[in-house]
């Protein structure tokens, strides 16, 4: 007789319950003396994936910025973050992709059935989550093409220590596409990894960095800031292709309608002095766009910006 | 009791089967290294490095070092010796060649690629003229005459008059017994070129070790030369150096020096320009650790108008190990338009290691543009942050982030093979 189960038994290193990372087939294994075909949980919500952020309370330094966020970003959907400078929006970003200057004091975020809260910044990448940097750090000395082939062979290490990485031709072949499509000189694989790169150009390498490790959600934090009509229509084309081929769930962070006139917003948010105050649909990003904030501060009653 | 004795000159000069010249070369050096007081924290160029702890007699000549021929040597300079291809190689065990190669184009072309003794015998009229005569001089401390009394191996490359050496010619002076004396003399002639990896290491040992090497690069009118010298000895092993490179009128000197070992490193660097045109860059990679002490001292000495050179020496620290630069860029009286630059960069990867950088100019001319520049920093937490966010974990997020450090100057070195080498080895020294 043959059981169907899912993750009921105890733990075990052929069929993790709690192996969440690799869409795991199903495998069968004896419990009791029973046959079971198991199913990793991961194999099934692969394509259901979600960022939920429950009461996240989050200080720098000492200072309360986040003051209880809710929010539930499915795999599929496209989230728009807005509001004034000042509310909350970049340290959401930060807090989410794990930057240790970032204190979570309350509340939890679940991220595919992990704690996300847990994992360090490069455990959260791998598992799927990435930001698109407003300011991205440069690193002199590490070129674009080699810190690209490392992003690709630490995920393979991750799963097997003994893996050498990816090939010298399969990678170039795979960068060549990925800088095709987001209209990147190829030059650009030599130079040093955002040195002395202009602000679109920047823009521009973020995304190309989220074309190559394909996350499940993906944060864009002001990525529309500083780029040019057709540099943002081609952003913004890599980022729906990628939300279109992968099922990738996307959190824009914006100031502006603009970029949403390209990736279009299931919801829209408006974040307030760390909380979101405002979700509802496309047409609250049109509003913004034409009557500001001030509607919002005196709804919900937040001093004015200094 | 020391044996660095008159007849422990006598001893190797005769095991070498040297002409009375070289002999007598020999003990004049050492008449000057007996009448030289062994230098004390009270010498300027000695304030930083005591030599309190040199176990001064448990060192002493390497005159048997035939015995140290059947001796291994790692594999991975093996290999280094045939991956990239090269003009010619040579490979010494404690100064004794053990393999060597020239291809048969470079010698249709006269360029002379040989171990020192080799040189001595066969082509006695170039090394009289060149050996410590134009570049280092016996008289210049203690450990310079020491050497011009007990040198032993090393390399003679001589390039003719504009003879283009395309190919590189490599080095690898390996030690086993723990006493190195090695000489290298390359003489570039007008318009003549080449590029030449010298490289010296050793395992680490139990017993105390000595280096005492000398290098001298004499670079003719319109000559070029591209020379790195990579150290990479055990940490068992106290170095003593003295290196000079001269430059004459529109030549060019292209100067790599990598340190990743030794207990404690002395090496006084000098670039001399010496006509009009006169371009030099000396580049300086290091990287010390547990309790290392690396002492440079390097000069810059513009000796014509026209003249540019350009130092950048950058380094890592770990531990409780310590780096001490001095830099001096120097204009002759009358030298003018002159362009020098010196920078040293070190990165503190631990609080307990400690850095001195000394930069100083001596100009005595009024037409000039010198700069000097000097850093310390320590490891960029935005960056590490920035890689480990894309999935790389922070081990290697550190590990690109020190290499990266080093890059430009690692791009200075013309061998694929020796860059990963010392890229590996900076990994394996972050630990």
């Amino acid at each position: 007789m043959l059981y169907y189960g899912m993750d009921y038994g105890v733990a075990s290193p052929a069929c993790n319950r709690y192996q969440f990372n690799s869409a795991q087939a199903p495998c069968l294994r004896l419990t009791g003396g029973q046959p079971v075909l198991y199913f990793s949980r991961r194999w099934i919500t692969t394509m259901t994936a979600a960022l939920e952020i429950k009461n996240l309370h989050v200080s720098v330094a000492d200072q309360p910025i986040l003051k209880g966020i809710n929010l539930l970003i499915k795999q599929g959907e496209v989230h728009a973050l807005m509001g004034p400078n000042g509310s909350g929006k970049s340290t959401l970003a930060f807090t989410l992709a794990g930057h240790p200057a970032y204190k979570v004091t309350a509340g939890q975020v679940i991220f595919d059935g992990q704690d996300l809260l847990e994992l360090a910044a490069d455990e959260r990448s791998r598992a799927g989550l990435f930001l698109a940097f407003q300011y991205p750090a440069a690193v002199p000395g590490v070129t674009l093409a080699k810190f690209l082939r490392q992003t690709i062979n630490s995920r393979w290490q991750a799963k097997d220590p003994e893996s050498k990485g990816i090939s010298i031709p399969a990678f170039r072949r795979l960068l060549t596409e990925k800088m095709d499509m987001l209209g990147i000189d190829h030059k650009f694989a030599g130079r040093y990894l955002n040195e002395g790169f202009s602000g679109g150009e920047k823009k521009r390498v973020e995304i190309l960095q989220m074309a190559t490790v394909e996350p499940k959600i993906a944060i864009m934090d002001e990525t529309d800031s500083g780029l040019d009509i057709d540099a943002l229509r081609i952003v913004s084309e890599g980022a729906n292709r990628l939300h279109d081929e992968l099922n990738m769930g996307v959190l824009v962070i914006t100031h502006y309608q603009r970029i949403l006139d390209y990736v279009t917003p299931d919801h829209v948010h408006v974040m307030l002095d760390g909380r979101i105050v405002e979700s509802s649909g496309p047409g609250l990003a049109l509003k913004l766009e034409k009557s500001g904030y001030d509607w919002i501060r005196e709804k919900y009653g937040a001093a004015e910006e200094v | 009791m020391t044996t660095f004795t008159k007849d422990a000159v006598k001893k190797l000069s005769a095991s070498l089967n040297e002409p009375d010249w070289m002999l007598d070369f020999r003990l004049k050096a050492f008449e000057v290294y007996e009448n030289t007081p062994m230098p004390t924290t009270k010498d300027e160029a000695w304030r930083r490095t005591n030599l309190r702890l040199l176990p001064w007699n448990e060192f002493g000549p390497s005159i048997n070092g035939d015995a140290a021929l059947d001796a291994e040597v790692p594999s991975f300079l093996g290999e280094q010796l045939t991956e990239d291809k090269t003009g010619g190689n040579l490979l010494q065990i404690d100064g004794v060649t053990k393999r060597y190669d020239l291809s048969d184009e470079l010698k249709a072309q006269g360029v002379i690629f040989c171990d020192m003794h080799t040189a001595v015998t066969q082509h006695p009229d170039l090394v009289q003229k060149y050996f410590m005569t134009e570049g280092v001089h016996v008289s210049e401390g203690k450990f310079a005459a020491l050497h011009g009394a007990f040198w032993r191996g090393g390399t003679f490359l001589y390039v003719p008059r504009n003879v283009r050496a395309d190919a590189p010619l490599h080095t690898v002076l390996w030690s086993v017994n723990g006493r190195t004396f090695t000489h290298t003399l390359a003489v570039i002639e007008t318009g003549a070129e080449a590029i030449f990896m010298d490289e010296y290491a050793s395992a680490d040992g139990e017993v105390q070790g000595l280096h005492n090497g000398v290098v001298e690069l004499l670079v003719g009118d319109n000559a070029s030369l591209i020379y790195a010298g990579l150290q990479d000895f055990g940490t068992n092993v106290w170095q003593f150096n003295h290196e000079r490179g001269r430059v004459g009128r529109d030549g060019k000197l292209d100067w790599v020096t990598s340190i990743m070992g030794t207990r404690l490193t002395k090496a006084f660097q000098t670039l001399e320009l010496d006509q009009p045109g006169s371009w030099g860059r000396m580049s300086g990679i290091f990287f010390t650790n547990g309790r290392q002490h690396l002492d440079m001292d390097t000069e810059q000495n513009h000796n014509a108008s026209n003249t540019v050179s350009d130092l950048l020496y950058k380094g890592a620290l770990r531990e409780k190990s310590r780096v001490v630069w001095q830099g001096m860029i120097r204009a002759r009286p009358g030298s003018q338009k002159i362009d020098g630059f010196q920078a040293n960069r070190n990165l503190m990867l631990d609080k307990t290691a400690r850095a001195d950088s000394i930069p100083g100019l001596e100009i005595e001319a009024d037409d000039v543009r010198c700069t000097h520049a000097s850093a310390v920093g320590k490891l960029d937490e935005e960056e590490i942050f920035y890689l480990m966010s894309r999935g790389i974990p922070r081990q290697t997020a550190v590990e690109m982030s020190v290499q990266g450090f080093f890059d430009p100057l690692m791009r200075r070195i013309p061998f694929e093979g020796i860059r990963t080498r010392i890229f590996d080895r900076i990994v394996e020294k972050i630990g």
